[in-house]
């Protein structure tokens, strides 16, 4: 009977990212709720001061595959290392953060693996001994409840950004340090990463934003968006937009927030000027509050939102922007 | 420079979803199926490299006889040849299944890339693109928004966006890339190629033809099993925030954030 939980993190530059912790923290729960060990895998290279952190957060043992040609990432070399490293230990369940690199690694690990993968999941708990997820489907317009085939080894699941509780860490906690040992032919590897264009935005991705204030065709025009990104600034979000918006060439696709661009779940969710279409609202479905500031009384967004003005976001966002700087000093 | 596009029938995007009675499947009562539409910046994708490089583009799709509308679509679209496997069995099969099915369906065609949409807009798992790949044992490239096929035809560049950034990617031939949104403006497809698309070769396969084992495929042989499908949580009423001013509901708004919803 396989034995254990792992847990998958993603680095970068340097540093666990935010999903890592969360995928560790979700991890160390459902190790205890079937009493076993949690396993944490750390990839990378010049990983010596950054592995043992993951102690903190839970994890028994931290397993350090440190090899200069497992950074940067590469589909190939993260594959064909986990799979060695999960077939050798055989674990009864693997974690991993939907995050974008979270998604090519698990699915192809997955397959890898032979086993199956409950993608992008939002809740996570054991029964009777085995792992059951819940996952959005049709952009959240609806969720199923999914549980594993008999006798699969392991029950893999990968989590959305921003749902799972990061646990605090407890400094004098300390895992066990284990260097992996593992084949890599360079052969396998056959992709390269060639160049990394920075964003020139320092606010984080819509899909892992705590806030996002967004705007759709009641913008009017692109350089209104200057009035919903002082906002932005000013409580540390990140802008979306409706595909409207989007449509009309007034932001890049990157910032379409819907069933066909990208589906969030931030804390706080401001909808400045969006009528709220179904597959805009499948999109944000999952925010914490949603606050809904339209002209529109019989907007449909309104009946999504926690929060609503009825009003010229232009008159509204300015004197929110002044209101909203008195608690955040 | 030839190319395979794996396309999957799925609700449009304006369908509101019902839970079926069996409690846990979409009821299809009155709902509208269109080609996944990412899969269509695939077809797009596929088309131009063939305008660059020569060559054919495949249109291959796996499920009911519906099927035909989008595999015919495709081809209007300008795809070369179409492939329908149909069969009983592609019913709730896992990814994993579809992707043994449209693997063994393209066993003949000598393809240099293979595109899929980077998720269905029904089950949003984004596993088929990887599953392809790992049966093929080549390349993958998710949720690109750019490709760019070297001069030589053996390589490949593509752009792929991941949290605040673009990472330019290069990669060897044959390789899988799974297409999103800003890659392209699919083309639609005009009268007259509707027309023509009637008339370009459209094969059909069943499972067993592709010398592949029902009983391997559809819901009881799924990896993931679907215990139940429910709606979300219906959401608190709405608090309506009032003022006399814009300025007093802005007040109102932020008060009620800062210590009721603890949001900022």
């Amino acid at each position: 009977m396989p034995q254990g939980v792992w847990a998958v993190t993603e680095i970068r530059d340097g540093e666990f990212r935010r999903i890592s912790y969360e995928v560790v923290s979700e991890a160390r729960r459902l190790a205890d709720a079937l009493g076993q060990e949690l396993t944490v895998a750390v990839l990378g290279s010049g990983l010596e001061e950054l592995a043992p952190l993951m102690g903190q957060y839970g994890a028994d043992r931290v397993v350090v595959a440190d090899d200069p040609r497992l950074e940067p990432y590469t589909t190939e070399a993260h594959v064909a290392v986990l799979t060695q490293l999960i077939q050798q230990a055989d674990p009864a369940i693997v974690l991993l953060g939907a995050s974008m690199q979270g998604k090519d690694l698990s699915a192809r690990l997955a397959a890898s693996l032979g086993v199956g993968l409950a993608p992008d999941c939002t809740s996570l708990a054991i029964e009777e001994g085995n792992l059951t997820a819940v996952r959005p489907i049709y952009a959240a317009k609806a969720y199923i409840k999914v549980s594993f085939a008999a006798d699969q080894w392991p029950q893999m699941a990968s989590t959305r950004p921003n749902q799972m509780a990061i646990a605090d860490p407890d400094s004098g906690r300390q895992a066990e340090i284990v260097q992996a040992s593992f084949d890599l032919d360079d052969g396998q590897i056959k992709t390269k990463l060639v160049e990394v264009l920075k964003d020139e935005s320092d606010r984080p991705d819509l899909t892992e934003a705590e806030i996002i204030v967004s705007g759709g065709r009641g913008m009017q025009d692109p350089e209104n968006f200057a009035v919903i990104e002082k906002l932005a600034d000013l409580i540390d979000a990140t802008v979306g937009a409706s595909r409207a918006a989007v449509d009309a060439g007034w932001r890049p696709e990157s910032d379409q927030v819907g069933q066909t661009g990208k589906v969030v779940s931030p804390n706080l969710y401001v909808a400045c000027g969006i009528s709220g279409a179904i597959q805009h609202l499948a999109g944000m479905g999952t925010s914490k509050i949603i606050v809904a500031i339209n002209t529109d009384a019989e907007a449909p967004i309104f009946k999504a939102a926690n929060y609503g003005i009825l009003g010229d976001l232009f008159e509204v966002v300015p004197p929110l922007c002044e209101e909203v700087k008195k608690y955040r000093e | 420079m030839n190319s395979v596009v794996f396309v999957k029938y799925v609700p449009d995007t304006e369908t509101w979803i019902k839970v079926a009675r069996d409690g846990k499947s979409m009821d299809p009562e009155g709902v509208k199926w269109v080609m996944n539409p990412y899969d269509e910046f695939g077809v797009e994708e596929a088309l131009r490299l063939k305008e660059q490089f020569g060559g054919e583009v495949l249109v291959v799709s796996f499920g009911p006889p519906k099927i035909k509308e989008i595999v015919l679509q495709g081809m209007a679209m300008g795809a070369d040849r179409g492939l329908m496997i149909i069969d009983d069995a592609a019913q709730q099969s896992d990814p994993w299944a579809v992707a043994r099915a449209l693997v063994a369906g393209i066993r003949d065609f000598d393809f240099d890339l293979i595109f899929c949409g980077q998720r269905g807009v029904d089950q949003d798992q984004g596993l088929l693109g990887p599953a392809v790949a790992q049966l093929l044992d080549i390349p993958q490239l998710l949720m690109v928004q750019k490709v760019e096929v070297a001069e030589d035809q053996k390589s490949l560049r593509v752009h792929r966006p991941v949290e605040g950034r673009v990472l330019v990617l290069e990669s060897s031939l044959p390789a899988v890339v799974t297409t999103t949104k800003g890659l392209n403006e699919p083309r639609y497809a005009t009268l007259q190629n509707i027309l023509k698309a009637k008339k370009k070769p459209l094969d059909t396969a069943s499972l067993s033809d592709l010398d592949l084992d029902a009983a391997e495929f559809g819901e009881e042989a799924r990896k993931i099993k679907v215990e139940e499908m429910s709606l979300p949580p219906e959401r608190p009423p709405i608090t309506m925030v009032q003022g006399e001013t814009p300025q007093e509901a802005a007040a109102e708004l932020a008060r009620l954030l800062h210590e009721e919803a603890r949001a900022i």
